[in-house]
């Protein structure tokens, strides 16, 4: 009696050769139910049983951006021109929370998920990439509360308006997602084994702010330090940030040669997250 | 004729390294890089011991799995089985893709889903509704496969009236019902599944035993089935594969797999053997409990024929004594006593063997404890060995098993049922 395998059918197979681009994005694809419903899951259950529930995502940037106006424009002096200081950092906090929210949401998947993971496979990614799509929706609350503002400046007659190149918007808010996306997946393959990461983002993010130009235009540092410009010229979220003052107040240059550094960044970023983050999720769970 | 392969595992292996995992595996981490980098092998492959958790060991890394070969026929339901820590769980991991095999390669011929936990992905605060959908997706299923099933998954789960009440307040026997009443819709072609049936009460282990039954038999699906539980892996399984510190011991039929195991799990701190060579008057030179092949034996399946052979010393003036043992429970309830008057048996003095068998299907299954006694009634004892042997009687397919741990008695009594009268 012979044994006829018919080994060039498998539907699929399991090794250790861990092939070093081994994204599977029809996979993802197949699991985009589950992507929805992790999204779902996350809207539902993070006001449940709270009084104001989402009210909560408009009173942060509302209140950072008042204790910013008084601190760093009344009391330091910092000039933001002819737009009003606290739309000025109004605009620049809502942008920086989304790059916050994404990167601390995804910055500890392995260690956050290892109970789900351990017990049931599904393309790790999906787990991180549905947080930056539900982050998306607390982004566009603040938008709705910046847009309110904006109108209540505009129309009391401040030199703000909507330069053309805010077509480009969408596309910033992508980079900023994949950029945070990539960075997350980065820290939490590293994360698995030497958690002093952890500490690190901690107070990393809120240092990293400093130098992002979110309450102050870019201009100002190469007008008043100029040996500490590179902290803010090679950072990459600087240019988004400022890039989405110009589109949103017309405040400020465009700076075609700083956004094209960011998309290279970004991808870059994006690339090698992925190729950590597919080498980690095989074997995390052994040490995490 | 030719076979049908579903699942093959060829060569697998899985190295774990033990202890803290701190500032010394980034050196290690390096020290690997440094040797993949010069086209060495992995320096961390070669060391590794078996994994035997009762022993110390002088290597950080054990083998948790090694060399494991074997293959699966399409529709055969195979039971895993082996102690606690002989890599059952492990090689359900390496087949579920939580984790990824050091050495060798697992091939599946179709779609394969696991239930390696119930509940997985449950979200206390969503309702129960909502958690079928989470939880059918994170076990595969399209949310369309899952809304064409809702209805028969609520229905099957019992939790009709508190399906849109958030799943926390849900007792704990609601939780798993619900959590099985997804999984139990599944339809993979190969379906693994980890103890899951070790939770729950009994009517929900009878339904859930018998939901498996369906989906192996009607279904003609792959399933592939860790448990503890003797009778619902006899009840289920064709085949059986016994896995022992890590390696294959046994792959065949059922029965004889369940022997083997139950052979193999000797002196997990059960007595089977007492020996006293010192006897100086009359007493106990040995005692031992055998299993129908004459082999030293501390578990027991509940049918099984159970052996104690006495060997006594006996002196003259002690020619009228008594012996005989007493078995004791877990619990220190007394089940029975037996003895025998030795002056029915023997006229001399000397070294007699003495072999007693108990009754099969008779004790329930638990552990128990013997003590011995040679006496003369209500005169003097003359050797007293106490709970000098234990045993364990477990549990393979009485018409209890799906009782679980509920106590339902000390012994199975055949009593004469007749029915009277018909209203």
């Amino acid at each position: 009696m012979s044994i006829k395998n018919t080994k060039e059918t498998w539907l699929f197979s399991i090794s250790p050769n861990n092939k070093f681009f081994s994204i599977n994005f029809n996979e993802i694809w197949q699991y985009r139910d589950l992507l929805f419903l992790f999204v779902k899951r996350d809207v539902i259950t993070a006001h449940k049983q709270t009084v104001l529930g989402p009210l909560w995502y408009l009173i942060q940037p509302l209140f950072t951006s008042i204790t910013f106006t008084i601190i760093f424009n009344n009391l330091a002096g910092i000039e933001t021109g002819s737009v009003p200081p606290f739309l000025f950092n109004l605009t620049g906090i809502a942008v920086w929370n989304y790059f916050t929210s994404c990167l601390t949401g995804t910055s500890n998947t392995f260690a956050n998920n290892a109970g789900i993971f351990g017990k049931v496979y599904f393309p790790r990614m999906i787990s991180p990439l549905s947080k930056v799509i539900s982050n998306l929706l607390k982004f566009g609350i603040q938008l709705i509360i910046l847009t309110v503002f904006y109108l209540y400046f505009y129309l009391n007659g401040a030199a703000i308006s909507l330069n053309f190149s805010f077509i480009l918007f969408p596309f910033i808010v992508l980079i900023i997602g994949i950029f945070g996306l990539g960075l997350g997946m980065i820290i939490s393959s590293m994360v698995t084994k030497y958690r002093d990461l952890n500490y690190l983002v901690g107070f990393g993010v809120q240092l990293l702010m400093y130098v992002s130009a979110v309450m102050y235009p870019m201009a100002l540092v190469q007008q008043k330090m100029p040996n500490f410009v590179w902290l803010v010229k090679y950072n990459p979220l600087a240019y988004i940030i400022e890039s989405t003052r110009h589109m949103i107040l017309n405040v400020g240059q465009l700076s075609i040669g700083g956004l094209v550094y960011t998309l290279g960044v970004t991808i870059a970023v994006f690339i090698v997250g992925i190729l950590l983050f597919n080498r980690t999720e095989k074997n995390f769970i052994d040490t995490v | 004729m030719r076979k049908d392969i579903i699942l093959s595992i060829e060569n697998v292996s899985k190295q774990y390294r033990l202890g803290q995992i701190g500032t010394g595996a980034l050196g290690h981490d390096l020290n690997r890089w440094w040797h993949r980098i010069r086209g060495k092998e992995d320096p961390y492959l070669k060391i590794g011991e078996v994994n035997d958790r009762s022993t110390k060991g002088t290597s950080d890394y054990v083998w948790a799995l090694k060399d494991i070969n074997f293959k699966v026929e399409r529709g055969e339901v195979v039971g895993v089985i082996g102690k606690n820590g002989a890599g059952k769980s492990t090689l359900l991991k390496l087949m579920s893709r939580v984790t990824s095999p050091t050495t060798g390669e697992i091939n599946f011929g179709g779609r394969v889903a696991s239930l390696l936990e119930v509940g997985t992905g449950f979200h206390g605060e969503m309702t129960g509704r909502e958690n079928i959908f989470l939880n059918g997706a994170i076990l595969g299923m399209t949310k369309k496969e899952i809304a064409s099933k809702l209805d028969e998954i609520i229905e099957f789960s019992g939790c009709e009236r508190y399906i849109d009440t958030p799943v926390k307040r849900y007792s704990s026997g609601m939780y798993v019902r619900l959590a099985f009443a997804v999984a139990a819709f599944l339809e993979p072609e190969i379906l693994i599944v980890d103890e899951v049936l070790a939770v729950g009460d009994a009517e929900f282990q009878k339904k859930a035993i018998g939901k498996m039954q369906d989906i192996s038999r009607g279904g003609g699906r792959t399933v592939l089935f860790v448990s503890h539980n003797m009778a619902a892996v006899k009840q289920l399984c064709s085949k059986v594969i016994v896995l022992e510190f890590g390696t294959v011991v046994f792959e065949g039929n059922t029965n004889d797999g369940i022997e083997y195991y139950l052979q193999s799990n000797q002196y997990d701190g059960y007595i089977g053997h007492y020996v006293n060579e010192a006897v100086e008057e009359s007493g106990f030179v040995s005692l031992a409990l055998l299993d129908k092949n004459d082999a030293i034996r501390t578990e027991f399946g509940f049918d099984e024929l159970i052996t104690i052979k006495i060997n006594v010393k006996v002196t003259e003036q002690h020619l009228n004594s008594h012996i005989g043992f007493r078995v004791i429970d877990r619990n220190e309830r007394v089940i029975f006593t037996s003895e025998i008057e030795l002056a029915s048996e023997i006229d001399k003095d000397g070294l007699y063997q003495f072999e007693v068998k108990l009754p099969q299907q008779f004790l329930v299954p638990n552990k128990f404890k013997l003590t011995f006694g040679m006496h003369i009634p209500n005169v003097a004892l003359i050797d007293y060995q106490e709970e000098c042997l234990s045993f364990e009687i477990v549990e393979t397919g009485s018409d209890f098993h799906m009782y679980g741990n509920n106590d339902y008695g000390c012994i199975f009594v055949d009593c004469n049922w007749n029915l009277i009268k018909v209203n």
